[in-house]
Protein backbone atom coordinates (compact mmCIF):
# COMPACT_ATOMS: atom_id res chain seq x y z
CA UNK A 1 0.00 0.00 0.00
CA UNK A 2 2.94 2.32 1.14
CA UNK A 3 4.82 1.89 -2.20
CA UNK A 4 1.28 2.43 -4.19
CA UNK A 5 0.66 5.58 -2.52
CA UNK A 6 4.36 6.61 -3.34
CA UNK A 7 4.25 5.60 -6.58
CA UNK A 8 0.92 7.87 -7.57
CA UNK A 9 2.35 10.49 -5.73
CA UNK A 10 5.82 10.86 -7.42
CA UNK A 11 3.78 10.19 -10.69
CA UNK A 12 1.20 13.47 -9.90
CA UNK A 13 4.07 15.92 -8.46
CA UNK A 14 5.43 15.84 -12.14
CA UNK A 15 2.16 17.90 -13.01
CA UNK A 16 0.87 19.06 -10.01
CA UNK A 17 3.78 21.70 -8.35
CA UNK A 18 0.85 22.21 -5.57
CA UNK A 19 1.64 18.73 -4.08
CA UNK A 20 4.52 18.87 -0.94
CA UNK A 21 4.89 16.02 1.66
CA UNK A 22 5.57 16.60 5.27
CA UNK A 23 6.88 13.80 7.74
CA UNK A 24 7.94 14.20 11.03
CA UNK A 25 11.32 12.16 10.63
CA UNK A 26 9.71 9.21 9.07
CA UNK A 27 10.27 8.15 5.36
CA UNK A 28 13.19 5.26 5.23
CA UNK A 29 13.13 3.24 2.02
CA UNK A 30 10.22 5.30 1.07
CA UNK A 31 10.65 8.77 0.26
CA UNK A 32 14.18 8.59 -1.24
CA UNK A 33 12.99 9.45 -4.67
CA UNK A 34 10.08 11.39 -4.26
CA UNK A 35 13.10 13.26 -2.44
CA UNK A 36 15.67 13.27 -5.33
CA UNK A 37 13.19 14.17 -7.61
CA UNK A 38 11.58 17.10 -5.33
CA UNK A 39 13.81 17.88 -3.33
CA UNK A 40 12.22 21.49 -3.17
CA UNK A 41 8.28 20.00 -2.18
CA UNK A 42 9.97 17.63 0.54
CA UNK A 43 10.46 18.83 4.13
CA UNK A 44 11.27 16.16 7.49
CA UNK A 45 10.50 18.59 10.41
CA UNK A 46 12.24 16.12 12.64
CA UNK A 47 10.43 14.48 15.44
CA UNK A 48 7.99 17.05 16.30
CA UNK A 49 4.17 16.29 15.23
CA UNK A 50 2.03 18.66 16.43
CA UNK A 51 4.97 21.35 14.25
CA UNK A 52 4.43 18.98 11.60
CA UNK A 53 0.14 19.08 11.33
CA UNK A 54 0.51 23.28 12.23
CA UNK A 55 3.29 23.32 9.80
CA UNK A 56 1.46 21.51 6.99
CA UNK A 57 -1.57 23.73 7.24
CA UNK A 58 0.40 26.52 7.11
CA UNK A 59 1.77 25.56 3.91
CA UNK A 60 -1.93 24.15 2.85
CA UNK A 61 -2.75 27.58 3.35
CA UNK A 62 -0.12 29.32 0.86
CA UNK A 63 -1.88 27.20 -2.45
CA UNK A 64 -0.28 23.43 -1.80
CA UNK A 65 -1.51 20.65 -1.51
CA UNK A 66 0.22 19.07 1.33
CA UNK A 67 0.62 15.32 2.33
CA UNK A 68 1.65 14.62 5.98
CA UNK A 69 2.88 11.02 6.12
CA UNK A 70 3.88 8.67 9.29
CA UNK A 71 2.47 5.65 11.49
CA UNK A 72 -0.53 6.37 12.15
CA UNK A 73 -0.19 7.31 16.28
CA UNK A 74 1.58 9.66 15.26
CA UNK A 75 0.01 11.52 11.98
CA UNK A 76 -3.42 11.74 14.21
CA UNK A 77 -3.22 10.88 17.84
CA UNK A 78 0.11 13.00 19.12
CA UNK A 79 -0.96 16.03 17.20
CA UNK A 80 -4.86 15.59 17.14
CA UNK A 81 -5.85 18.95 18.84
CA UNK A 82 -3.50 20.63 15.71
CA UNK A 83 -5.42 18.44 13.52
CA UNK A 84 -8.38 19.60 14.96
CA UNK A 85 -7.64 23.52 14.59
CA UNK A 86 -4.97 23.26 12.01
CA UNK A 87 -6.58 21.11 9.55
CA UNK A 88 -10.36 20.62 10.09
CA UNK A 89 -11.86 23.62 11.53
CA UNK A 90 -9.98 25.91 9.27
CA UNK A 91 -10.65 23.29 6.27
CA UNK A 92 -7.04 23.27 4.83
CA UNK A 93 -6.03 21.53 2.05
CA UNK A 94 -3.71 18.83 4.09
CA UNK A 95 -3.94 15.12 3.81
CA UNK A 96 -3.18 12.60 6.41
CA UNK A 97 -1.63 9.72 4.98
CA UNK A 98 -0.83 6.55 7.85
CA UNK A 99 0.73 3.21 8.00
CA UNK A 100 0.21 0.59 10.46
CA UNK A 101 -3.68 0.08 10.21
CA UNK A 102 -4.62 -1.77 13.61
CA UNK A 103 -1.97 -4.46 14.47
CA UNK A 104 -0.39 -4.04 11.30
CA UNK A 105 2.92 -3.48 13.84
CA UNK A 106 1.54 -6.24 16.06
CA UNK A 107 5.05 -6.73 17.74
CA UNK A 108 6.01 -3.43 18.00
CA UNK A 109 3.32 -2.98 20.34
CA UNK A 110 0.49 -0.63 21.32
CA UNK A 111 2.39 2.81 20.87
CA UNK A 112 2.46 1.38 17.36
CA UNK A 113 -0.60 -0.08 16.65
CA UNK A 114 -3.75 1.78 15.91
CA UNK A 115 -7.30 0.66 16.75
CA UNK A 116 -9.27 4.10 17.86
CA UNK A 117 -7.91 6.06 14.48
CA UNK A 118 -11.10 5.55 12.66
CA UNK A 119 -13.08 6.65 15.49
CA UNK A 120 -11.53 9.83 16.50
CA UNK A 121 -10.91 11.13 12.52
CA UNK A 122 -14.87 10.55 12.39
CA UNK A 123 -15.78 12.13 14.68
CA UNK A 124 -14.23 15.85 13.04
CA UNK A 125 -16.33 17.53 10.59
CA UNK A 126 -14.89 17.99 7.18
CA UNK A 127 -12.62 15.03 7.35
CA UNK A 128 -13.17 12.57 4.97
CA UNK A 129 -11.60 9.06 6.21
CA UNK A 130 -10.60 6.54 3.97
CA UNK A 131 -9.55 3.32 4.64
CA UNK A 132 -8.29 0.84 1.58
CA UNK A 133 -8.20 -2.48 1.58
CA UNK A 134 -5.88 -3.12 -1.22
CA UNK A 135 -3.61 -1.73 -3.42
CA UNK A 136 -6.53 -1.26 -5.85
CA UNK A 137 -7.82 1.07 -3.53
CA UNK A 138 -5.17 2.60 -2.31
CA UNK A 139 -4.13 3.86 -5.82
CA UNK A 140 -7.75 5.06 -7.37
CA UNK A 141 -8.28 6.62 -3.42
CA UNK A 142 -4.71 8.52 -3.57
CA UNK A 143 -5.59 9.85 -7.50
CA UNK A 144 -8.68 11.17 -6.23
CA UNK A 145 -7.43 12.70 -3.56
CA UNK A 146 -5.56 14.87 -5.61
CA UNK A 147 -8.45 16.92 -6.82
CA UNK A 148 -10.30 16.25 -3.66
CA UNK A 149 -10.27 19.78 -1.64
CA UNK A 150 -10.23 19.82 1.97
CA UNK A 151 -8.90 17.31 4.75
CA UNK A 152 -8.61 13.73 4.54
CA UNK A 153 -7.27 11.03 6.63
CA UNK A 154 -5.98 7.98 4.40
CA UNK A 155 -5.40 4.79 6.80
CA UNK A 156 -2.78 2.61 5.59
CA UNK A 157 -1.87 -0.97 6.52
CA UNK A 158 1.86 -1.37 5.39
CA UNK A 159 3.79 -2.80 2.36
CA UNK A 160 2.81 -5.41 -0.12
CA UNK A 161 -0.63 -6.39 0.93
CA UNK A 162 -2.00 -8.43 -2.02
CA UNK A 163 -4.29 -7.31 -5.00
CA UNK A 164 -7.68 -7.97 -4.20
CA UNK A 165 -9.77 -6.24 -6.71
CA UNK A 166 -8.88 -7.10 -9.96
CA UNK A 167 -7.76 -3.87 -12.00
CA UNK A 168 -10.96 -3.02 -14.09
CA UNK A 169 -12.97 -2.05 -10.49
CA UNK A 170 -13.49 1.34 -10.20
CA UNK A 171 -13.40 2.87 -6.85
CA UNK A 172 -14.72 6.43 -6.09
CA UNK A 173 -14.26 7.70 -2.74
CA UNK A 174 -17.88 7.46 -0.74
CA UNK A 175 -19.21 4.56 -2.69
CA UNK A 176 -19.40 1.19 -1.25
CA UNK A 177 -17.87 -1.62 -3.69
CA UNK A 178 -19.37 -4.79 -3.68
CA UNK A 179 -16.61 -7.36 -4.03
CA UNK A 180 -18.45 -10.30 -4.29
CA UNK A 181 -22.42 -10.77 -4.37
CA UNK A 182 -24.75 -12.93 -2.01
CA UNK A 183 -28.16 -12.41 -0.76
CA UNK A 184 -28.05 -14.56 2.64
CA UNK A 185 -25.91 -12.23 4.13
CA UNK A 186 -23.94 -8.91 3.82
CA UNK A 187 -19.73 -9.30 5.21
CA UNK A 188 -18.97 -5.17 4.99
CA UNK A 189 -14.73 -4.91 5.53
CA UNK A 190 -12.45 -2.30 5.97
CA UNK A 191 -8.65 -1.79 6.06
CA UNK A 192 -6.50 -4.65 6.45
CA UNK A 193 -9.09 -7.55 6.81
CA UNK A 194 -10.48 -6.96 3.31
CA UNK A 195 -8.62 -10.35 2.63
CA UNK A 196 -10.13 -12.11 5.35
CA UNK A 197 -14.21 -11.08 4.60
CA UNK A 198 -12.93 -12.68 1.38
CA UNK A 199 -11.63 -15.59 2.54
CA UNK A 200 -14.60 -15.85 5.06
CA UNK A 201 -16.92 -15.54 2.41
CA UNK A 202 -15.17 -18.67 0.01
CA UNK A 203 -15.49 -20.78 3.50
CA UNK A 204 -19.50 -20.14 3.65
CA UNK A 205 -20.26 -20.48 0.01
CA UNK A 206 -18.72 -23.89 0.44
CA UNK A 207 -21.46 -24.77 3.15
CA UNK A 208 -23.81 -23.02 1.29
CA UNK A 209 -24.38 -19.50 2.34
CA UNK A 210 -23.62 -16.77 -0.49
CA UNK A 211 -22.43 -13.56 1.65
CA UNK A 212 -21.91 -10.43 -0.28
CA UNK A 213 -18.65 -9.22 0.70
CA UNK A 214 -18.22 -4.95 0.74
CA UNK A 215 -15.28 -3.04 0.94
CA UNK A 216 -16.18 -0.15 2.93
CA UNK A 217 -12.59 1.56 1.61
CA UNK A 218 -14.56 4.92 2.64
CA UNK A 219 -16.08 5.28 6.66
CA UNK A 220 -16.96 8.72 5.96
CA UNK A 221 -19.03 9.98 4.38
CA UNK A 222 -20.04 6.27 4.92
CA UNK A 223 -22.36 5.18 1.87
CA UNK A 224 -25.22 5.34 3.13
CA UNK A 225 -27.88 4.83 0.30
CA UNK A 226 -26.04 1.39 -0.10
CA UNK A 227 -26.50 0.26 3.68
CA UNK A 228 -29.67 1.05 3.64
CA UNK A 229 -30.79 -0.66 0.28
CA UNK A 230 -29.08 -3.60 2.70
CA UNK A 231 -31.94 -2.93 5.23
CA UNK A 232 -34.59 -2.20 3.09
CA UNK A 233 -33.83 -5.89 1.60
CA UNK A 234 -33.50 -6.73 5.65
CA UNK A 235 -30.22 -8.43 4.66
CA UNK A 236 -28.09 -9.51 7.94
CA UNK A 237 -25.26 -7.25 8.20
CA UNK A 238 -21.76 -8.02 9.63
CA UNK A 239 -19.00 -5.54 9.72
CA UNK A 240 -15.42 -6.36 10.22
CA UNK A 241 -12.53 -4.11 11.28
CA UNK A 242 -9.13 -4.14 12.95
CA UNK A 243 -10.45 -1.47 14.98
CA UNK A 244 -11.80 -1.05 18.44
CA UNK A 245 -15.45 -2.15 18.56
CA UNK A 246 -16.50 1.46 19.90
CA UNK A 247 -16.84 4.27 16.98
CA UNK A 248 -15.13 2.59 13.79
CA UNK A 249 -17.17 1.05 10.79
CA UNK A 250 -19.77 -0.86 12.57
CA UNK A 251 -20.38 1.77 15.02
CA UNK A 252 -20.97 3.98 11.62
CA UNK A 253 -23.09 1.29 10.03
CA UNK A 254 -25.06 0.59 13.39
CA UNK A 255 -26.05 4.18 13.40
CA UNK A 256 -27.49 4.05 10.16
CA UNK A 257 -29.60 0.95 10.97
CA UNK A 258 -30.74 1.93 14.80
CA UNK A 259 -32.03 4.95 12.66
CA UNK A 260 -34.10 3.29 10.00
CA UNK A 261 -36.63 2.10 12.46
CA UNK A 262 -36.36 -1.33 11.02
CA UNK A 263 -34.74 -3.96 12.70
CA UNK A 264 -32.43 -6.80 10.91
CA UNK A 265 -29.27 -9.30 12.46
CA UNK A 266 -26.36 -7.70 12.74
CA UNK A 267 -22.83 -8.22 14.21
CA UNK A 268 -19.90 -6.08 14.36
CA UNK A 269 -16.48 -7.84 14.81
CA UNK A 270 -13.39 -5.94 15.41
CA UNK A 271 -11.50 -5.65 18.84
CA UNK A 272 -13.33 -5.89 21.95
CA UNK A 273 -12.66 -2.56 23.57
CA UNK A 274 -8.77 -3.68 24.95
CA UNK A 275 -5.46 -2.64 24.62
CA UNK A 276 -3.12 -5.91 23.31
CA UNK A 277 -0.07 -6.86 26.15
CA UNK A 278 0.16 -9.93 23.94
CA UNK A 279 3.36 -10.05 21.96
CA UNK A 280 3.62 -10.83 18.75
CA UNK A 281 2.90 -10.62 15.15
CA UNK A 282 -0.07 -9.11 13.32
CA UNK A 283 -1.37 -12.20 12.66
CA UNK A 284 -0.31 -13.53 16.12
CA UNK A 285 -2.43 -10.52 17.41
CA UNK A 286 -5.45 -11.36 14.86
CA UNK A 287 -5.38 -14.65 16.46
CA UNK A 288 -5.78 -13.73 20.38
CA UNK A 289 -8.64 -11.13 19.19
CA UNK A 290 -10.69 -13.82 17.19
CA UNK A 291 -10.13 -12.01 13.71
CA UNK A 292 -8.58 -15.05 11.62
CA UNK A 293 -11.67 -17.26 11.96
CA UNK A 294 -14.91 -16.98 10.92
CA UNK A 295 -18.05 -16.33 13.12
CA UNK A 296 -20.37 -18.94 13.91
CA UNK A 297 -22.86 -18.02 11.51
CA UNK A 298 -25.91 -20.65 13.35
CA UNK A 299 -24.93 -18.84 16.06
CA UNK A 300 -25.64 -15.54 14.88
CA UNK A 301 -28.94 -16.27 12.78
CA UNK A 302 -30.63 -18.24 15.79
CA UNK A 303 -29.76 -15.47 18.24
CA UNK B 1 -1.04 57.94 20.16
CA UNK B 2 -4.47 59.27 20.04
CA UNK B 3 -5.12 56.24 18.06
CA UNK B 4 -4.05 53.88 20.46
CA UNK B 5 -6.28 55.25 23.32
CA UNK B 6 -9.58 54.96 20.98
CA UNK B 7 -8.21 51.28 20.48
CA UNK B 8 -7.74 50.84 23.99
CA UNK B 9 -11.74 52.22 24.43
CA UNK B 10 -13.21 50.09 21.65
CA UNK B 11 -11.79 46.85 23.74
CA UNK B 12 -12.77 47.98 26.83
CA UNK B 13 -16.43 48.78 25.89
CA UNK B 14 -16.35 45.22 23.68
CA UNK B 15 -15.57 43.33 26.95
CA UNK B 16 -17.89 45.73 28.74
CA UNK B 17 -20.69 45.35 26.35
CA UNK B 18 -20.32 41.30 25.92
CA UNK B 19 -19.21 40.64 29.41
CA UNK B 20 -16.33 38.42 27.78
CA UNK B 21 -12.61 38.21 29.65
CA UNK B 22 -9.33 38.67 28.48
CA UNK B 23 -9.20 42.87 28.59
CA UNK B 24 -5.90 42.53 30.04
CA UNK B 25 -4.42 40.63 27.47
CA UNK B 26 -5.99 42.59 24.88
CA UNK B 27 -4.74 46.00 26.17
CA UNK B 28 -1.31 44.82 26.45
CA UNK B 29 -0.68 44.27 22.64
CA UNK B 30 -2.47 47.28 21.26
CA UNK B 31 0.67 49.21 20.38
CA UNK B 32 1.84 45.90 18.88
CA UNK B 33 -0.74 45.42 16.86
CA UNK B 34 -1.13 49.29 15.73
CA UNK B 35 2.01 49.46 14.46
CA UNK B 36 2.15 46.58 12.61
CA UNK B 37 -1.65 47.02 10.78
CA UNK B 38 -0.86 50.84 10.26
CA UNK B 39 3.06 51.40 9.82
CA UNK B 40 4.66 47.66 8.70
CA UNK B 41 2.00 45.19 6.96
CA UNK B 42 1.96 45.42 3.22
CA UNK B 43 -1.97 44.24 3.38
CA UNK B 44 -5.11 45.80 1.66
CA UNK B 45 -8.57 45.47 3.30
CA UNK B 46 -10.15 46.13 0.19
CA UNK B 47 -7.95 43.20 -1.23
CA UNK B 48 -7.52 40.86 1.86
CA UNK B 49 -6.29 37.63 -0.72
CA UNK B 50 -4.02 40.50 -1.95
CA UNK B 51 -1.30 38.03 -3.41
CA UNK B 52 2.50 38.94 -2.09
CA UNK B 53 0.69 40.34 0.90
CA UNK B 54 2.21 40.43 4.53
CA UNK B 55 0.57 38.06 7.05
CA UNK B 56 -0.07 38.63 10.92
CA UNK B 57 -0.92 35.64 12.87
CA UNK B 58 -2.37 36.31 16.44
CA UNK B 59 -1.37 33.47 18.04
CA UNK B 60 -2.49 34.51 21.35
CA UNK B 61 -5.86 34.82 19.84
CA UNK B 62 -7.87 35.39 23.43
CA UNK B 63 -6.94 39.25 22.34
CA UNK B 64 -9.17 38.81 19.55
CA UNK B 65 -11.12 42.02 20.57
CA UNK B 66 -7.92 44.12 20.09
CA UNK B 67 -7.35 42.49 16.67
CA UNK B 68 -11.07 42.66 15.48
CA UNK B 69 -10.90 46.78 17.55
CA UNK B 70 -7.37 47.10 15.22
CA UNK B 71 -9.02 45.24 11.74
CA UNK B 72 -12.09 47.30 11.90
CA UNK B 73 -10.10 50.91 12.19
CA UNK B 74 -8.58 49.76 9.39
CA UNK B 75 -11.13 49.01 6.89
CA UNK B 76 -11.51 45.38 6.94
CA UNK B 77 -15.44 45.49 8.42
CA UNK B 78 -17.23 48.12 9.96
CA UNK B 79 -16.47 49.25 13.10
CA UNK B 80 -20.76 48.14 14.03
CA UNK B 81 -19.18 44.74 14.32
CA UNK B 82 -17.30 45.19 17.36
CA UNK B 83 -20.52 45.70 19.05
CA UNK B 84 -21.30 42.12 18.10
CA UNK B 85 -18.66 40.85 19.46
CA UNK B 86 -18.57 37.65 21.66
CA UNK B 87 -22.85 37.90 21.73
CA UNK B 88 -25.70 35.57 20.41
CA UNK B 89 -26.03 36.45 16.70
CA UNK B 90 -22.88 38.20 16.93
CA UNK B 91 -20.19 38.78 14.00
CA UNK B 92 -16.75 38.41 16.04
CA UNK B 93 -16.19 34.77 17.85
CA UNK B 94 -14.55 35.01 21.26
CA UNK B 95 -11.40 33.23 19.54
CA UNK B 96 -10.34 33.30 15.92
CA UNK B 97 -12.44 31.94 12.83
CA UNK B 98 -10.81 33.21 9.74
CA UNK B 99 -14.74 31.39 8.06
CA UNK B 100 -16.23 34.47 9.45
CA UNK B 101 -14.14 37.24 9.51
CA UNK B 102 -12.76 39.17 6.59
CA UNK B 103 -8.84 39.23 6.65
CA UNK B 104 -8.00 37.02 9.05
CA UNK B 105 -5.33 34.54 8.00
CA UNK B 106 -5.88 31.40 10.48
CA UNK B 107 -8.41 30.58 12.96
CA UNK B 108 -7.41 29.97 16.69
CA UNK B 109 -7.68 30.33 20.23
CA UNK B 110 -5.51 27.01 21.29
CA UNK B 111 -1.94 28.03 22.37
CA UNK B 112 0.89 27.12 20.85
CA UNK B 113 -0.60 26.88 16.94
CA UNK B 114 0.62 29.97 15.43
CA UNK B 115 3.92 30.10 15.12
CA UNK B 116 3.48 26.24 13.39
CA UNK B 117 1.52 28.22 10.98
CA UNK B 118 3.07 30.58 10.45
CA UNK B 119 6.88 28.56 9.50
CA UNK B 120 4.50 26.88 7.33
CA UNK B 121 3.22 30.14 5.57
CA UNK B 122 7.27 31.35 5.59
CA UNK B 123 8.80 28.17 3.73
CA UNK B 124 5.70 28.28 1.52
CA UNK B 125 6.49 31.79 0.26
CA UNK B 126 10.60 31.35 0.24
CA UNK B 127 9.50 27.93 -2.26
CA UNK B 128 7.48 30.36 -4.45
CA UNK B 129 9.78 33.76 -4.27
CA UNK B 130 7.11 35.43 -2.65
CA UNK B 131 8.43 38.10 -1.24
CA UNK B 132 5.52 38.20 1.63
CA UNK B 133 7.02 38.23 5.11
CA UNK B 134 5.28 36.64 7.59
CA UNK B 135 4.64 37.89 11.66
CA UNK B 136 3.31 36.04 14.23
CA UNK B 137 2.41 37.29 18.21
CA UNK B 138 2.88 35.15 20.75
CA UNK B 139 2.13 35.46 24.34
CA UNK B 140 4.58 34.72 27.10
CA UNK B 141 2.83 31.90 29.12
CA UNK B 142 2.11 30.54 25.74
CA UNK B 143 5.64 30.38 25.72
CA UNK B 144 5.00 27.13 27.91
CA UNK B 145 3.80 24.94 24.87
CA UNK B 146 5.92 22.53 23.30
CA UNK B 147 4.69 22.66 19.89
CA UNK B 148 6.31 26.56 20.12
CA UNK B 149 9.75 25.24 20.67
CA UNK B 150 9.04 22.62 18.01
CA UNK B 151 8.23 25.44 15.61
CA UNK B 152 11.31 27.35 17.22
CA UNK B 153 13.90 24.88 15.88
CA UNK B 154 12.57 24.22 12.39
CA UNK B 155 12.75 28.09 11.90
CA UNK B 156 16.01 28.73 12.71
CA UNK B 157 17.10 25.25 10.82
CA UNK B 158 15.64 26.30 7.61
CA UNK B 159 16.83 30.07 8.38
CA UNK B 160 13.65 31.09 7.63
CA UNK B 161 14.47 35.36 7.67
CA UNK B 162 10.88 36.34 6.61
CA UNK B 163 9.43 34.81 9.33
CA UNK B 164 9.07 37.43 12.35
CA UNK B 165 7.58 36.33 16.02
CA UNK B 166 6.80 38.65 18.69
CA UNK B 167 6.23 38.07 22.23
CA UNK B 168 3.60 39.58 24.68
CA UNK B 169 5.80 39.68 27.64
CA UNK B 170 3.24 40.90 30.22
CA UNK B 171 4.11 38.79 32.88
CA UNK B 172 1.17 36.96 33.53
CA UNK B 173 -0.60 33.43 32.79
CA UNK B 174 -3.76 32.60 33.29
CA UNK B 175 -3.32 31.46 36.83
CA UNK B 176 -0.26 32.91 37.82
CA UNK B 177 3.06 35.34 37.21
CA UNK B 178 4.43 34.00 34.24
CA UNK B 179 8.18 33.71 35.26
CA UNK B 180 6.93 31.68 39.23
CA UNK B 181 5.03 29.38 36.63
CA UNK B 182 7.32 28.83 33.97
CA UNK B 183 10.69 31.03 34.83
CA UNK B 184 11.61 32.45 31.26
CA UNK B 185 13.23 35.94 32.53
CA UNK B 186 16.26 34.67 30.39
CA UNK B 187 14.06 34.34 27.36
CA UNK B 188 15.67 36.05 24.91
CA UNK B 189 18.68 34.22 25.65
CA UNK B 190 16.83 30.66 25.12
CA UNK B 191 15.24 32.27 21.64
CA UNK B 192 18.67 33.13 20.59
CA UNK B 193 20.16 29.56 21.94
CA UNK B 194 17.53 28.08 19.26
CA UNK B 195 19.02 30.26 16.24
CA UNK B 196 16.80 33.03 15.83
CA UNK B 197 17.75 36.52 16.19
CA UNK B 198 16.41 38.15 19.08
CA UNK B 199 15.48 41.80 20.62
CA UNK B 200 14.08 42.86 23.75
CA UNK B 201 12.45 46.14 23.89
CA UNK B 202 9.00 48.05 25.69
CA UNK B 203 6.38 46.95 23.67
CA UNK B 204 4.09 50.30 24.82
CA UNK B 205 6.83 52.36 22.51
CA UNK B 206 6.19 52.74 19.05
CA UNK B 207 9.02 53.50 17.95
CA UNK B 208 10.90 50.94 19.57
CA UNK B 209 8.78 48.57 17.75
CA UNK B 210 8.65 49.82 14.64
CA UNK B 211 13.19 49.93 14.76
CA UNK B 212 12.93 46.59 16.07
CA UNK B 213 10.77 44.94 13.30
CA UNK B 214 12.51 46.70 10.66
CA UNK B 215 15.76 46.04 11.38
CA UNK B 216 17.29 43.39 9.05
CA UNK B 217 17.66 39.92 9.92
CA UNK B 218 19.19 36.89 8.03
CA UNK B 219 17.50 34.66 10.69
CA UNK B 220 14.17 33.91 12.49
CA UNK B 221 13.55 36.93 14.12
CA UNK B 222 11.46 37.21 17.60
CA UNK B 223 11.24 40.37 19.62
CA UNK B 224 10.69 40.47 23.07
CA UNK B 225 8.17 43.19 23.47
CA UNK B 226 7.85 43.78 27.78
CA UNK B 227 4.04 44.99 28.27
CA UNK B 228 1.89 45.50 31.11
CA UNK B 229 -1.45 43.38 31.06
CA UNK B 230 -4.03 45.37 31.17
CA UNK B 231 -2.18 48.58 29.94
CA UNK B 232 -4.00 52.00 30.15
CA UNK B 233 -6.46 51.19 32.73
CA UNK B 234 -5.08 52.16 36.32
CA UNK B 235 -7.07 49.02 37.96
CA UNK B 236 -6.42 46.84 35.71
CA UNK B 237 -2.54 47.15 35.08
CA UNK B 238 -0.59 44.14 36.08
CA UNK B 239 -3.26 42.00 37.60
CA UNK B 240 -3.90 38.89 37.21
CA UNK B 241 -7.81 38.85 37.25
CA UNK B 242 -8.45 40.69 34.28
CA UNK B 243 -7.59 38.21 32.34
CA UNK B 244 -11.01 36.57 33.65
CA UNK B 245 -13.17 39.79 34.74
CA UNK B 246 -15.01 42.08 32.40
CA UNK B 247 -15.84 45.81 33.49
CA UNK B 248 -18.82 46.34 35.30
CA UNK B 249 -20.78 49.89 34.33
CA UNK B 250 -18.71 52.03 37.04
CA UNK B 251 -15.46 50.24 35.84
CA UNK B 252 -16.36 50.83 32.25
CA UNK B 253 -16.80 54.38 32.77
CA UNK B 254 -14.05 54.93 34.67
CA UNK B 255 -11.92 53.35 32.14
CA UNK B 256 -13.30 55.37 29.43
CA UNK B 257 -12.58 58.31 31.56
CA UNK B 258 -8.96 57.26 31.92
CA UNK B 259 -8.27 56.76 28.51
CA UNK B 260 -10.09 60.37 27.54
CA UNK B 261 -13.28 59.99 27.63
CA UNK B 262 -15.77 58.99 24.98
Amino acid sequence: MRDTFVKCLIERAKIDKRIYVISPDMGFSVFEEFIKRYPNRFLNVGIAEQNAIGVAAGVALSGKIVYVYSIIPFVNMRCYEQVRVDVAYMNSNVKLVGIGAGFTYGSAGLTHQAIEDIAIMRSMPNMTVCAPGDPCEVEQIVKQSFLYKGPMYIRLAKNKEPMLHSHTDKITIGKASIMRKGKDIALLATSNLLATALRWSEEWRKEGIKAAVVSMHTIKPLDYNYIRSLINKKIPIITLEEHNIIGGLGSAVAEIIAESGMAIKFKRIGIQDIYSHFVGSAEFQRKKFNLINKPDLRKFFTK
Amino acid sequence: MKLNKEIRKDIVRMTYLSNSSHVGSCLSIVEILSVLFFQILNIDPKNPNKKNRDKFILSKAHGSAALYAVMARKGYFSRKWLDKFYIDNGKLPGHLDKEIVPGLETSGGSLGHGLSLGVGMALANKLDKNPGKIYVLLGCGECNEGSVWEAIMLAATKKLENLTAIVDFNELQSFGRTNEVIDQRNIKERWEAFGWSALEIDGHDQDAIVKAIKKTQQRPKVIIAHTIKGKGVSFMEDRLEWHYKSPTQEQYLQAIKELGGE
